[in-house]
Formats: C-alpha cells, structure tokens, sequence
C-alpha cells in the first residue's frame, strides 16, 4: 500500500484527470471480453469517468412528481381521458449497457403510467417497444424489461417490438422543409396518446430522436442515417454539433405537430458496476489489496475461458445504474433538463487535444446485447462512439492516431447480425469508401427480402444495418490519420477495416508516435464507465 | 421498369412442408374406382421405404422412378385432381410466413418464380395461390391423353435447376448476380450457388453446414 503522502502527489483527489508519472500504478483496461494491465508512458494524459450521481431516493415518487409537473404539457392524468387510444412506446434493449438490475426504470414508469391509465377508465393500451430498425427484442428480454405482473397483461396482443417493415404499419406524415420523409408506426399515430418511455444513457438518447427513430422506418431515417449528414455532425452527443440531431429535430417536431406525445425521460447515474466487480469503476491509485487480488483473478479467469463463456460471465452481471433524474412533458423542454443531468454526470473538461488516444473497447455496444462484438461493431465503438463523447471537439487531434484495445476477432452473431457478416466479407474487401458504400449497395441490403424476413420474424438487425454502423465511424475515419488496434489476434480484420495492427499496446505507442513524432501527447479515456470529455 | 433481378424459391420443404410422395399419395387416393384406389394405395403404401432410400440417396433417380406411377392416369384428370389437391393437400401445409417471404421478394423488385422437381400441373394451383409469376417445373409426357410415366427431359433436380435458373435469366434479361435463390435441402446447392443471393431456408443438415461456411443467411420458416 502507498503511503498517502506519495498517492497525493500522484494526482489531485477531485479531478478525473490523472498524468502518468513515474510510480502511477499500471492501467486496468477493457480488452473485449478480457482485461489488460498496462503501464503507460510517463506524461500519458488518464481520463476517468466521474463517480456515480445520488439517485433520487424513490424513483416511483420522482416519476410520480414529474408527470404531474411536466415541462410544457398539462400533466398526464388531465391528458388521459376514457376510451382514448394511448400508446406506450419504450425505449429498447440498446441502452443501458449492460442491462439494469431489475426493476428496470421502464418497468417502474409503466407500473406508474398504466395504474393511472386504469384509474382514468383508459383500456385501450398498447406497449410498443421502439426498436426502429433494431433487432426484435426477444420473449425473455421483453419480460425482464417490464416484469412479469406487466408481460403477463400485455403480451404479445398488445406488447410488441415496432416493425419498420410492415406494409400496413407505417403511417407517412407531411415532409420536414428539408423533404425529408416522416414514418410512423400505425398504432402509434392512430392513437390519441402517446407516451414515451425513455431511458437516457448517453446524451445522444431520447429527445426527437425518440419517436422521430425509434417507431420509424428505412424510407424516413435513411433522411439522416448517411455519411453525408455523419460528416456534418462533429459530435453525436452535443445536439449543438450534430447535423443528426437537427435532422431528428425537423422530424420529430413535424410528429409533435400531429400526435400528442407525453415523454418521460429518465438519466441515470454512472454505476455500472456493483458487487464483487465494482472496483473497475475505480481509479487504479485507490484500488485496495483486495481489489488487485480480485482483479488479477478475474483477468487470469477470463482470460482462460473460452470466448463464449467469457462473455456469458461479463453479460449475466446487470449494472446497479440509479436514476438521477426524471423529466415528463413535451419533448424539448423536457429533455433540454436531461441533457443537462447527463453532462453533469458524464461531462470531464480537458485542457486541449491529444496526438494519440487510446480506447479500450469492451465486450459491449449497444447493439450486441446477449450477442457478439463482431468487426464492424468494435468500429464502430471506436470511431463512432467512443470518437463522439465528446462536446463538438474531439480529444484527438486532427490527422491523430487512435489505439484501439480489442482482440479483433472475426467473429459475427449470424443470428443477431446476418447482413453484416455480407458487408464484411463482400463489401469491405472493394471498398471502405462510405458514399460508394451508400450509393451501390445500400438499397440492395435494405431490402433483400432475406434480410428483411430476418428483422421480421427472428431476431436480425435489418439489412441496411451494417451501413449505419459504417456511417457511424464516417467523422472519426475522416478526422484521424492512423487506427492501430492493438492486441488483434489476426491480420485480416484490421486490413479490411484499413487499420494497422500490433501484438500490444507498448508497440501501438511506439508505432503511433512513429507517426505522430517522438513528443504526442498521448490520451488514455478510461471507459468503462462512461465519460465525455469537454475539450478547452 | 420491368424487373431486373427475380427470386428462385424451391417449393418441397421450402415453401411447403410436404414433398412430391404426399402429392402423389393424393392422386392414388383419388383413382376413381375402388379397386384403383386400393391398387395404387397399396402399391404406393409398400413403396414408401424404397421411396425414402432413394431420395436420400438421390433426388434425380427417385423422381425419375416415382414419376413412372403416374402412368395411365389421364391429362384432364390430372388438372381437375390438382385444384383439389391443392387446397386438400399443398394449401394446408404451406408455411404461414411463405407468403410474406415472397410478397417482400416482390416488393424488393424480384419477379418471383418457383423452381421444383414436382410435375407442373401439380404446382400451378399454389403457384397462382403464391402470386409467382413463373413456374419452372418438370413436365409428365403425355400420349393420347394419357400419362406416359415419362417427364419430358431435362429434369428439372439438382444441377438441371441451376441451368433451368440460367436459361430463364437469359430469356427474361434478368441479372443473374442480383438474383435471389431460395431452399431447403443440399441437392439444391447448384441453384443456390448460381444465383448471387442465396439462402438456405429450413436447411438440412448438409445445407446447413454450407451456408455457414459460405456465410449465407438462413431462415427458419414457420
């Protein structure tokens, strides 16, 4: 143990910003579903995530308060009249990551919602999951979202994953001025109420994009899922930044123009991990004995079991996450207040950008939940999320390097993500060139009926899928000069991706400062949990 | 525009859960007279294990000896049979999502066609039911108005699909690389490779393990 003298001198207690000296203990870091433990060069620049917000002490009371003062609405019981149509539509099972330990915060704001409804003589109720273009939500997940008492209610006449390719489902509403195409859900836009259910985990969660994405379909979000509005965008999570979130703006506001909408917005705190694994949420300077021994034991653990069943280990552990804040009402003024709980959680202010960064990649995205973290979604993680967490500017600098942690195993979920393993292997090896990629084979994806059969009726991502995710990394691609990942246990993955590759993370530095001269400074954003960084 | 691109479904085990034995079990229990009915459904009842080996082992030799019971049977009858066949028999078990697997092929822009190694005047009730726009089927010869037991060659199995696929895409100026195929059973694999999309649908074992390894989608039809 250090004594407290010499860890005082190692970095400032309140700040998440910690320089790697000579004596900083070596970094405990996401490798897919394993752990590394590295020692960085002296000057390297360690960002960690801020500790977890109080949550609200009874999250039923706080929502209970919030739909009755809503933000710019009358509060839900004077909108729930009897014999209205009212739709509940929810959040999916991309956020949070992992999933909750149960209750679920959507279950808590149904069981709200729904006693209110059955007290105000409202019986024609519907729970519509909003899973846009993702991958249907399967029997269990449903159930674990909402509890048992609530699933045995409703399903499955009346709760279902949205289906963005139903030729009768959709509504079309009038076009955005930009011409751009509105879809709606037919239940959702026949109906005399919505509300939605939402849980933000990051900032780039709830707002427009709720409705104007999540209960959409190819024709309408195909407006601002393109490299083209990618490229405008300098940061997903700041909505001032983000020619994504203006897009989902202009829709969302033409669906407030003809539906009544009533969100609940919930943000939750950065607790992701609990119990015996809580530690990783830790600065590495205040892990105990204790801590280290766990540590070295799960890394030594993981790193003996197959892949498989690593994963099963690290998916069946929920985050204890607490809600920190709930806001109710009409769309903007309500999640105007939630974007501000989340920075407040999330946001760590930085002095300046760095030559190199380095991501670890977990064994999680919000789109391999009980699935597979294949090629294109650890590309996405690193230039497109993790690239993103920031407020408009990026932490590394223009023409940079960025290090990703991750095995970069050719793996694919055939289940989960059947047209990405033909974008992988057929598409990536003629080019990486997003508007090719858009342009020649977009359409063809989007509606093989294969593809779509698959989103239908079993549990695929829709064809057009893997191009979003393409798309998503389109800034980060532009803005860096080299990805090295390091760790990648074979060559092809990183050379269809157009990434160099080494054996550890000592030769990535050594090879990114090749690049970027012998004085980068060098970023480590140590996430897990979450952080964004606020660039000065 | 006129389609450019069509989708290939094999109909046996791919759209439908029986096969040509359960189509021709109709037509010999359909002879007319009771001692027909007895004669064929006898002689069909002993067949079925010699019918079962065969298939297993190969697809062309047994369609070519199974057709041979249809002999005698006369043309007219064999049109008016199939109506009821299909609504007794191929209507029934049809699998409940066929339907929206081939209305989404057509609404991608695909004409839609089917492909299968059981006689044509059996499959042109489903195939109207199905909205294809094209049948490719084998085709009994007939002498007099009688059914010789002899299909017209080339039988429509195995390889024969893949240039019986070919030769329609040639005609109706169809991109065979954008074309879709779609099946359920490892015979099929010269149509499924052929065409530039295929899927296994329902997939035997062999078929299976194929469209893993060449990374084909796989369907689970209900």
């Amino acid at each position: 143990m250090r004594p407290l003298k010499t860890l005082q001198k190692l970095y400032d207690e309140e700040s998440q910003v910690v320089i790697t000296e000579k004596g900083s203990p070596p970094r405990a870091l996401f490798y897919g579903e394993g752990f590394l433990q590295e020692d960085l060069p002296v000057g390297t620049r360690v960002i960690f995530p801020r500790p977890p917000m109080a949550g609200v002490p009874n999250v039923k009371a706080a929502i209970r308060w919030a739909i009755n003062h809503p933000e710019g609405m009358e509060p839900l019981h004077a909108l729930l009249k009897p014999g209205m149509r009212l739709t509940c539509v929810i959040d999916d099972i991309s956020v949070p990551l992992p999933p909750m330990v149960t209750p679920d915060v959507r279950q808590s704001i149904l069981e709200v919602v729904l006693e209110l409804a059955a007290d105000s003589g409202v019986d024609d109720i519907h729970l519509v999951i909003a899973n846009a273009l993702h991958r249907r939500m399967t029997e269990g997940e449903m159930r674990r979202m909402v509890g048992q008492k609530i699933f045995d209610e409703f399903y499955p006449d009346r709760y279902y994953n949205h289906d963005a390719e139903d030729p009768d489902g959709i509504v079309a509403l009038e076009r955005t001025s930009h011409g751009e195409e509105v879809s709606v859900n037919r239940r959702v836009a026949e109906s005399d109420l919505i509300v939605y259910v939402n849980v933000n985990f990051v900032p780039m969660n709830g707002g427009h994009k709720s409705m104007g994405t999540g209960v959409s379909n190819y024709a309408s979000l195909r407006h601002h899922h393109n490299p083209k509005t990618i490229r405008e965008s300098d940061s997903y999570m700041e909505p001032k930044a983000s020619a994504l979130y203006r897009s989902n703006e202009r829709i969302g506001r033409n669906i407030d123009k003809h539906l009544k909408v009533f969100h609940i917005e919930t943000s939750l705190n950065n607790r992701m991990f609990g119990g015996p694994v809580d530690f990783l949420a830790k600065k590495e300077e205040d892990y105990t004995e204790g801590d280290r021994l766990k540590f070295q034991a799960m890394r030594y653990a993981l790193s003996k079991m197959p892949r498989a069943a690593a994963r099963k280990v690290l998916s069946a552990v929920p985050a204890p996450y607490e809600v920190t804040g709930v806001y109710a009402g009409a769309t903007e003024p309500a999640h105007q207040k939630t974007l501000e709980t989340s920075w407040k959680q999330y946001v760590v202010p930085v002095e300046g950008q760095s030559d190199i960064v380095i991501f670890p990649i977990p064994f999680i995205s919000p789109y391999s939940v009980n699935s597979i973290l294949n090629p294109l979604l650890v590309q996405v993680m690193g230039l497109g999320y993790f690239y993103n967490l920031n407020r408009g500017v990026p932490l590394v600098k223009k023409g940079g390097v960025l290090i990703l942690l991750h095995p970069a195993y050719d793996e694919f979920d055939p289940e989960h993500h059947p047209s990405y393993i033909e974008f992988f292997n057929r598409l990536l090896p003629e080019t990486r060139d997003s508007m090719k990629l858009e342009h020649k084979y977009e359409k063809e994806f989007a509606e093989n009926p294969s593809y779509v059969h698959l989103y239908r009726k079993g549990n695929a991502y829709h064809g057009v899928h893997p191009f979003y995710m393409w798309y998503w990394g389109e800034n980060g691609r532009q803005h860096v000069g080299k990805v090295i990942v390091a760790g990648a246990e074979n060559n092809h993955v990183p050379a269809l991706m157009g990434w160099d590759r080494t054996d550890t993370l000592t030769e990535a530095i050594e090879e990114a400062r090749g690049f970027m001269g012998r004085s980068a400074t060098i970023s480590l954003l140590r996430i897990a949990p979450t952080v964004m960084v606020d660039v000065k | 525009m006129p389609p450019q691109k069509a989708a290939f479904f094999d109909v046996d085990g791919t759209l439908v859960k029986t096969n040509v034995v359960h189509v021709y079990a109709y037509y010999a229990m359909n002879r007319g007279s009771v001692l027909g009915i007895a004669g064929r459904t006898l002689s069909t009842a002993v067949s079925v294990p010699l019918f079962g080996v065969m298939d297993a082992l190969d697809r062309k030799t047994f369609n070519e000896f199974f057709y041979r019971y249809y002999a005698g049977l006369s043309e007219d009858r064999l049109v008016t049979i199939a109506e009821d066949m299909f609504e007794d028999v191929l209507q029934p078990a049809l699998f409940e999502q066929s339907q929206d697997l081939i209305d989404q092929a057509r609404r991608s822009g695909c004409k839609v066609v089917l492909v299968t190694g059981a006689l044509d005047f059996t499959m042109r009730p489903l195939a109207r039911h199905l909205g294809a726009d094209d049948l490719i089927a084998n085709k009994m010869q007939f002498v007099g108005g009688k059914a010789t037991g002899k299909v017209i060659p080339p039988i429509i199995e195995g390889a024969n699909k893949a240039n019986a696929i070919r030769a329609y895409c040639v005609k109706e100026n169809l991109a065979l690389d954008k074309c879709h195929g779609y099946s359920d059973s490892a015979s099929d694999y010269a149509m499924l490779a052929v065409v530039g999309r295929p899927t296994a649908v329902n997939p035997d074992l062999r078929l299976r393990s194929i469209a893993r390894a060449y990374n084909w989608p796989i369907l689970d039809l209900k």
